[in-house]
């Protein structure tokens, strides 16, 4: 199941090149004829779709200059990695149900996945493996589902540009009870990636996959255009967390879905730690009943980050329940914006929402903006949403000082009282 | 040199003098107490001698065992080995007592020297047994939601487990229920010997019952005016302030 990867020759093209697409598709044109047609109707829709601008809602408060530096990026290379120390760092936790490596968009080593687990039928493979082996299955529930919050164009890109990526697949009733662990590393400078991660699972199953995103050299500059898909059948339990960590000099996008059936019990939480600039969208959309969705990230910029959230609480069946915890803790001059919406649809009846997004001001400097939103159109509902926005009291901090904690080492405690 | 000299200091508040010209000398092995009317200064001297930036100290020295203490940052003059029982004990959502002290002592490492979490548990439990605090307040917020009693027996745990050189004790009696009392004073009285100075402030007689002074400190006016033994608190409980401003007004000449 291992690709095997050739150098290429040929010039590495820059995003906003003419040619780039078509060179692309010549080296790398993936199997079956409906995912080339993907790619090129994705292409036109990059290139028609217009570059969103400060008044957009959907870009409220953001800084939105850094749009105008994507272009730049090459599209990454095809090359060999190899890179002793880094198969070293992909090696978290000992008990896994597999892993999967990628630097650049190259498959960094060889897959393991529990033989068990593959007699059973669950699928844990790079998107070109599972393109060539399991194309209906890939078909099916590759991009079925849109977080619908602004960056749309730049899902059109990722959809374009993307050769690489993980298509995680449980079958009914199957129970996967170690988690499934993707690495994704940047390296190369300059270079624009696009992870991808699809998760399916079935009724009645079970599964985790835990997403690491880091950088190998903290002094390239990246881009990342990540994309997550979740789908859930009944009764299934889903999560899917990412740890974002790539370097400061790195702009990311992370556009995820969570769509869920009914009594799910569906977990996405995401961390976010690295980026120059991050910009996310989450959309949860229960279709089924008596369902629980948990929507949370935690994130603690430094220095001049800025983490830009939008998510989205669609509930489309009745009785379901939302929940949606965004916590910032903001240093330095970090910017965060959460923007949150529920909608909860006619149908909706009895649903449960939750949303909340509180921030804990470390510096005098820096700013949270909170946009939550509500939009009912039921009338027998439970929905709550509220930020809250402290800052580091200074007779808190004080009385650190006066027990001899250094003035670092009480911010930091203060700020795991807080998560 | 095993004392803490305080020499001529002078703390304002914004442009307002408190402390004036105040001088105190409290050499280890003895426990001083510091009384007087509200408002004359006491917390202000706590507060300044453990480098709040609100108490300006804008002239003076205090010499730690020799080691002028103005001017260097809060931690530092803890790790230096003065500790201060604070009057109004702050409370901290989200970090546990344990977790606290144990940062503390963490803070006070030599390179090289290791936390042994057991030997810190046993220490911590045994403390705790002593000042008649639950073991279960271990996991809990450091003073959040604790009653005023608890916050003052939680101040005194906190000293057991730092061992300080000095330490200053700002009203710990107020809010004290008798038994309580009884209970804290008693945790004084373990650590009094030869390694520890303590300052005691307070407003009345039944503290010193139980922690007996060597010396006692009329504070008025943001400067001590009067030093005499034990029996001076008994006095000033019996006759009030009133006399000491009386003889302080007597004309010298
Ligand atoms: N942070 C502060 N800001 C402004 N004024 C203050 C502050 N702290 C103390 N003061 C003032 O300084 C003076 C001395 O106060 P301090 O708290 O030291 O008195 P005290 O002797 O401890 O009194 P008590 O016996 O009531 O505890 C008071 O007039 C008080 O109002
Ligand atoms: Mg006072």
């Amino acid at each position: 199941m291992t690709t095997t990867i050739e150098s290429t020759e040929s010039e590495t093209l820059r995003i906003g090149d003419a040619a780039v697409f078509e060179q692309r598709q010549q080296q790398f044109g993936m199997a079956g004829d409906w995912f080339a047609a993907l790619q090129i109707e994705n292409w036109k829709r990059y290139l028609e779709l217009p570059r969103p601008t400060r008044v957009s809602e959907k870009w409220r408060f953001a800084n939105i200059r850094f749009l105008d530096e994507l272009e730049n990026f090459c599209v990454a290379p095809l090359r060999a990695v190899d890179e002793p120390s880094l198969l070293e760092r992909s090696e978290r936790l000992s008990k896994v149900s597999g892993r999967l490596t990628f630097v650049d968009d190259n498959l960094a080593a060889p897959r393991t996945m529990s033989p068990e687990l593959e007699s059973k039928g669950v699928i844990f493979a790079t998107l070109v493996d599972a393109l060539a082996r399991y194309p209906d299955l890939v078909k099916k529930h590759f991009m079925k589902h849109s977080p619908d919050l602004g960056s749309d164009k730049y899902e059109a890109l990722h959809v374009a540009l993307l050769r690489n990526g993980v298509f995680v697949y449980v079958p009914k009733g199957v129970v996967v009870e170690d988690p499934f662990i993707v690495n994704y590393w940047n390296q190369a400078d300059d270079v624009a990636i696009f992870p991808h991660t699809t998760v399916v699972c079935e009724d009645d199953a079970k599964v985790t996959v835990l997403e690491f995103q880091e950088s190998l050299n903290p002094d390239a500059a990246g881009l990342v255009i990540a994309n997550a898909h979740m789908i859930a059948g009944d009764r299934a339990q889903p999560t899917h967390d990412i740890v974002q960590n790539w370097n400061r000099k790195t702009l990311s996008f992370q556009l995820n879905t969570n769509t869920v059936g009914a009594e799910t019990n569906a977990r996405g939480l995401i961390i976010n730690l690295g980026s120059r600039q991050a910009r996310q969208e989450v959309h949860g959309r229960i279709l089924g009943s008596n369902s629980n969705v948990e929507m949370y990230s935690l994130n603690v910029p430094r220095g001049e980050q800025e983490f830009d959230q939008r998510t989205l609480q669609t509930h489309v069946a009745p009785k379901s329940r939302s929940d949606l915890l965004y916590k910032n803790a903001l240093s330095d001059d970090t910017r965060t914006i959460f923007s949150g919406l529920i909608i909860v649809e006619p149908d909706a009846q009895q649903t449960d929402a939750y949303q909340k997004n509180n921030n804990l001001m470390l510096s005098e400097s820096a700013e949270a903006n909170s946009l939550p939103g509500l939009e009912i159109g039921a009338n027998d509902v439970k929905c709550s949403h509220g930020a809250t926005s402290g800052r580091i009291d200074e007779s808190e901090l004080f009385y650190f000082l006066a027990r001899g904690i250094p003035k670092h080492k009480a911010q930091e405690l203060m700020v795991f009282g807080f998560f | 040199m095993s004392e803490l000299v305080i020499k001529n200091l002078n703390v304002s508040i914004g442009d307002r003098p408190i402390l004036k010209d105040f001088s105190l000398t409290i050499p280890k092995g003895e426990v001083h107490a510091l009384m007087g009317p509200n408002g004359t200064g006491k917390s202000t001297l706590a507060k300044a001698l453990s480098g709040h930036e609100d108490y300006e100290i804008t002239s003076g020295e205090v010499l730690l065992d020799g080691e002028n203490i103005v001017g260097m940052e809060a931690d530092g003059i803890s790790r230096s080995g003065l500790f201060m029982a604070f009057q109004y004990p702050s409370e901290i959502p989200g970090v546990t007592i344990a977790n606290f002290i144990r940062a503390a002592l963490t803070a006070r490492l030599e390179e090289g020297q290791n936390f042994s979490a057991p030997a810190y548990y046993k220490e911590l439990y045994q403390h705790m047994d002593e000042l008649k605090i639950d073991r279960s307040f271990t996991s809990r917020a450091v003073n959040e939601g604790f009653s005023g009693g608890e916050k003052k027996r939680c101040e005194i745990l906190q000293m057991a487990m730092l061992k300080p050189k000095y330490a200053v004790m700002d009203e710990t009696d107020s809010g004290l229920d008798i038994d309580a009392l009884r209970i804290v004073a008693e945790g004084v009285n373990r650590m009094r010997g030869p390694d520890l100075g303590v300052l005691v402030i307070t407003h009345y007689q039944r503290l010193l019952d139980y922690i007996v002074p060597d010396k006692v400190h009329v504070m008025w006016d943001g400067r001590i005016v009067k030093t005499g033994g034990p029996e001076l608190a008994r006095e000033l409980e019996s006759r009030g302030y009133d006399w000491v401003k009386e003889e302080l007004a007597e004309p010298v000449a």
